[in-house]
């Protein structure tokens, strides 16, 4: 065997964190994680948020973010140890030897800069080649990664181009000065899934044809099964379990490993039909001062008790659904019934019953909730608002209400920052439920969780479901939630609803081109997948 | 039209608009005063007929309204009157000293303006550590002290301890560029001390601001140096706060200055506005108090301008 060009022994990261309030407190970030990687190899690095996979990868680098220190153990790149090398040696090796491709490509790019500029800077300043080799090479990439107009798409600036379009110029300025490894740091996280498949497609190919080895960090195992020769899960900063994409996917070892790889182990059976209790009928609605329709005669219907699961990608029209159902987008045309009556369209002419019955929560729980307010406060204002409870008796429904949502004692005099991100938003579920409400709007309430926590959201969204019989209007990209919880389904594209009905009808062949894309979009967590969708995607198009 | 011209072509009408608005309070603003001209030219001593005869050949019975578009047609074709006190035709005289004004302003923002935007970038490289603290500590120890103060200081130093330069800045015509510039060398020291400050601040907290920003850390895993990271990737998207900044000292260089004119006996417009507002010339102050509010609503229209070019977004549009 090789020489490996990265080889991580014993790594050890601290840092110091800054909690309000208190102390500085000395915190191990990454702790006794070795790693392998020989030249042209793919190394998926896994785990939820806070596993320490982004500051392994700096460290790749020899970075660390903000004051984040490696304290310990060796970072061997090319068999040289770059672990407390020099300023000066390190920065000849970093948009060189090893590059980065950063998870939000629409913030890394400087956007006072046209895209040529910053995809051929690293490979003017470390002197790889000439400008006009550069501009080239650069081109030729533009061209390799399916952007539009290659010749002329470095003219553009940053904000002139869309996300993935971004991602794929991101790659092309991580591949553009030859490098031997690229760190890819979520790079298709922030996508929606119909662009993530291409982005994949297109860093996949990247990868082999230029040879390149690469770290590969992401939070989700499906994406990560596609890419990478091994895999490393992580959590905590430490080592779970280290091995090849096909022993970690099909014959993992751990516990931890089996709970990811078997995620979404929901099994929903749908409900049968009823008599709705929220109808809407031919809604069309506009923003202020636009000039065409973000919804275009919009009809559904939700049964109580049960959920409808609305999905689409950013821009469908999904969450200006729900804006137009609360009333804070009057719709233009059509009506909305709910529990036997027509509601106005403005949230100003709705009564306060109106307003109680249908409650919302939000994706971000971080900004739904006043960061100076316990979690008593928060939860007891519907309390007051809607029911006049005071003092004791406020107390002891918040109470209820945190057992219902298994957080329990000792949360009640807490504040929003001493919660974990599933833990806000089970306060907000609290929050929402404590108006009594026949409807909770749940606008991509997971989207923002890791997905063992997301799973755990589920479960309990179900459970107050079955004892409360509130129904859910649950809006999401993602399509593993629709199948854990949905009873109907209504997918939505450019603000039309292009497909609607039972979960199984929904989700049956056959289908209509955008459905069958959206579903063919999904990552499975299988080997192979990724180019049997591509391969049977361009057998489609030849044959048309 | 392209957005940006439809911009500029904002922000000169809404200044054209203030403009007028400044007109209008500066002359409701010296009619408020109590007395009027008429007293103020003959003292008290004047006899009511006599009051009455200049008040009459002055104009100043006509109604206010009157007077003041009489007033608004000589500014704009040019006239700006004659002084009450010496019957100066106040146009030439202003000329005469707007010529020493931008020099003094124009010698200090260059050598105020460059020097503290680098020492901001210098901070901003090395925030919170010895240079940083050097370079603001001094800044803000020369932008704390009285302009009269550091003036004396400053004529204490150099035309005492170091016999290099002039108390008195005295400049006339005929004199050299250089015997003009050795002239005005104190004032100017002066003035790069009072204003230096205010930029380097800026420009470090502007810096720094975009220093949080992602393409930085990008930057810096390309393995530029920090001073390149600054210079190429922070300070492009750091120009509007700057230049407003900037903008904001270039117009008290012209328009505030008054007592460093004083101290060093300069004779530009700041000293001329002063004098003349003691012998309650009113005519004189409403003219100058005109040129002193276009050149700073002026400056801040090219602030405008430059942040919004500067600007990609607006620049090139989708």
């Amino acid at each position: 065997m090789d020489k490996p060009l990265l080889e991580i022994r014993n790594l050890k990261i601290e840092a110091t964190a800054y909690p309000p309030g208190e102390p500085p407190r000395h915190v191990v970030l990454v702790e006794d994680v070795s790693v392998s990687v020989q030249k042209g190899r793919v190394l998926g690095l896994i785990g939820e948020s806070g596993a320490g996979k982004s500051t392994i990868g700096l460290a790749a680098m020899a970075f660390g973010r903000g004051g984040v220190r490696l304290t310990g153990g060796q970072i061997l790149l090319n068999g040289r140890d770059i672990r407390g090398a020099d300023v000066g040696t390190l920065r000849a090796l970093r948009g060189r030897e090893v590059t980065y491709v950063a998870q939000s490509a629409a913030a890394a790019f400087n956007p006072a800069k046209r895209l040529m500029e910053q995809v051929i800077e690293t490979t003017l300043l470390h002197k790889v080649m000439g400008r006009t080799e550069a501009e080239a090479r650069a081109v030729q990439l533009f061209h390799k990664l399916g952007l539009p107009n290659p010749e002329t798409f470095g003219q553009r600036f940053p904000h002139q181009v869309s996300g993935g379009q971004l991602q794929r110029a991101m790659t092309a300025m991580a591949l553009c000065p030859k490098p031997e490894l690229v760190v890819f740091d979520e790079p298709t996280t922030a996508l929606d899934v119909t662009t993530q498949i291409e982005v994949l497609a297109a860093i996949k190919e990247a990868i082999h044809d230029t040879g390149v080895a690469a770290l590969y960090i992401t939070h989700d195992l499906a994406v990560v099964a596609q890419v990478a020769d091994d895999i490393l899960v992580l959590r905590g900063g430490r080592k779970i379990e280290y091995g090849t994409t096909d022993q970690i996917i099909n014959a993992p070892q751990e516990a931890y490993t089996r709970a990811l790889v078997s995620v979404r182990s929901i099994d929903h059976v749908e409900k049968p039909e009823a008599p709705p209790i929220l109808s809407v009928a031919g809604v069309t609605a506009r923003y202020r001062g636009t000039s065409f329709d973000v919804l275009k005669n919009v009809t559904v219907d939700l049964a109580p008790g049960q959920t409808l699961a609305v999905v689409g990608e950013s821009g469908s029209g999904k969450s200006t659904l729900a804006r137009v159902i609360t009333g804070l987008l009057p719709a233009t045309q059509g009506r909305i019934s709910f529990a036997g009556r027509v509601l106005p369209p403005d949230l100003a002419s709705r009564t306060r019953d109106d307003l109680r019955e249908l409650q919302m929560i939000y994706q971000m729980a971080d900004t739904a909730m006043n960061p100076r307010q316990t979690v008593g406060t928060i939860i007891g204002r519907p309390l007051e608002f809607y029911f006049g409870l005071k003092g004791e008796a406020r107390r002891d429904r918040v109470q209820d209400l945190l057992d219902q949502i298994e957080m329990g004692k000792g949360y009640i005099d807490r504040y929003p920052a001493e919660l974990s991100g599933g833990q806000k938003q089970r306060v907000c579920i609290a929050r929402a439920l404590a108006a009594k409400p026949k409807l909770i709007i749940c606008d991509e309430v997971t989207s923002a969780l890791d997905p063992l926590v997301a799973d755990g959201i589920l479960k309990l969204l179900l459970n107050l479901q079955a004892q409360e019989g509130v129904a859910y209007l649950f809006i999401t990209h993602d399509l593993a939630t629709v199948r854990a919880i949905a009873d109907r389904i209504a997918v939505m594209y450019r603000g039309s609803v292009v497909r609607y009905g039972s979960k199984t009808d929904v989700l049956t062949p056959p289908f209509d081109d955008y459905t069958d894309l959206l579903l063919s979009s999904v990552p499975e967590m299988k080997l192979g997948w990724l180019e049997g969708v591509l391969a049977s995607r361009r057998m489609e198009s030849a044959g048309n | 039209m392209h957005p940006v011209i439809k911009l500029v072509t904002q922000r000169i009408a809404l200044g054209l608009l203030l403009l007028l608005a400044v007109s209008v309070v500066i002359f409701v603003g010296t009619e408020a005063l109590p007395g009027d001209v008429a007293s103020a030219i003959l003292g008290q001593s004047a006899t009511p007929e006599a009051l009455a005869n200049l008040r009459d050949s002055l104009g100043l019975n006509e109604p206010p309204l009157t007077r003041y578009l009489a007033w608004m047609g000589g500014l704009l074709t040019g006239d700006l009157g004659t002084a009450l006190t010496n019957g100066q035709d106040i146009g030439q005289a202003i000329a005469q000293r707007m010529g020493n004004t931008l020099f003094l302003a124009v010698c200090a923002a260059a050598i105020s303006v460059p020097l503290a935007i680098l020492l901001g970038l210098v901070a901003a490289r090395y925030a919170g550590r010895w240079p940083d603290k050097v370079i603001s500590g001094i800044t803000l120890s020369t932008i704390s002290l009285p302009e009269f103060v550091a003036g004396y200081f400053v004529i204490y130093l150099l035309t005492q301890v170091f016999p290099v330069f002039q108390p008195v800045a005295m400049i006339f015509p005929g004199m050299t560029f250089w015997a003009k510039l050795h002239a005005v060398a104190l004032p100017v020291i002066v003035l790069v001390l009072v204003v230096l400050a205010h930029m380097m601040r800026m420009t470090r907290a502007a810096i720094l601001n975009v220093m949080q920003s992602a393409y930085i850390e990008t930057a810096e895993l390309k393995g530029l140096s920090p001073m390149a990271v600054i210079w190429r990737h922070a300070l492009p998207n750091a120009v509007a706060p700057i230049i407003s900044v900037v903008v904001i000292n270039l117009a008290y260089l012209v328009v505030g200055v008054v007592v460093v004119e004083v101290v060093f006996s300069y004779n530009a417009l700041g000293k001329y506005l002063v004098d003349h507002v003691a012998k309650r010339d009113l005519p004189v102050v409403q003219a100058v108090g005109m040129i002193f509010a276009a050149i700073y609503i002026g400056l801040n229209i090219v602030a405008d301008v430059v942040s919004i070019v500067a600007n990609p977004r607006l620049r090139h549009p989708k």
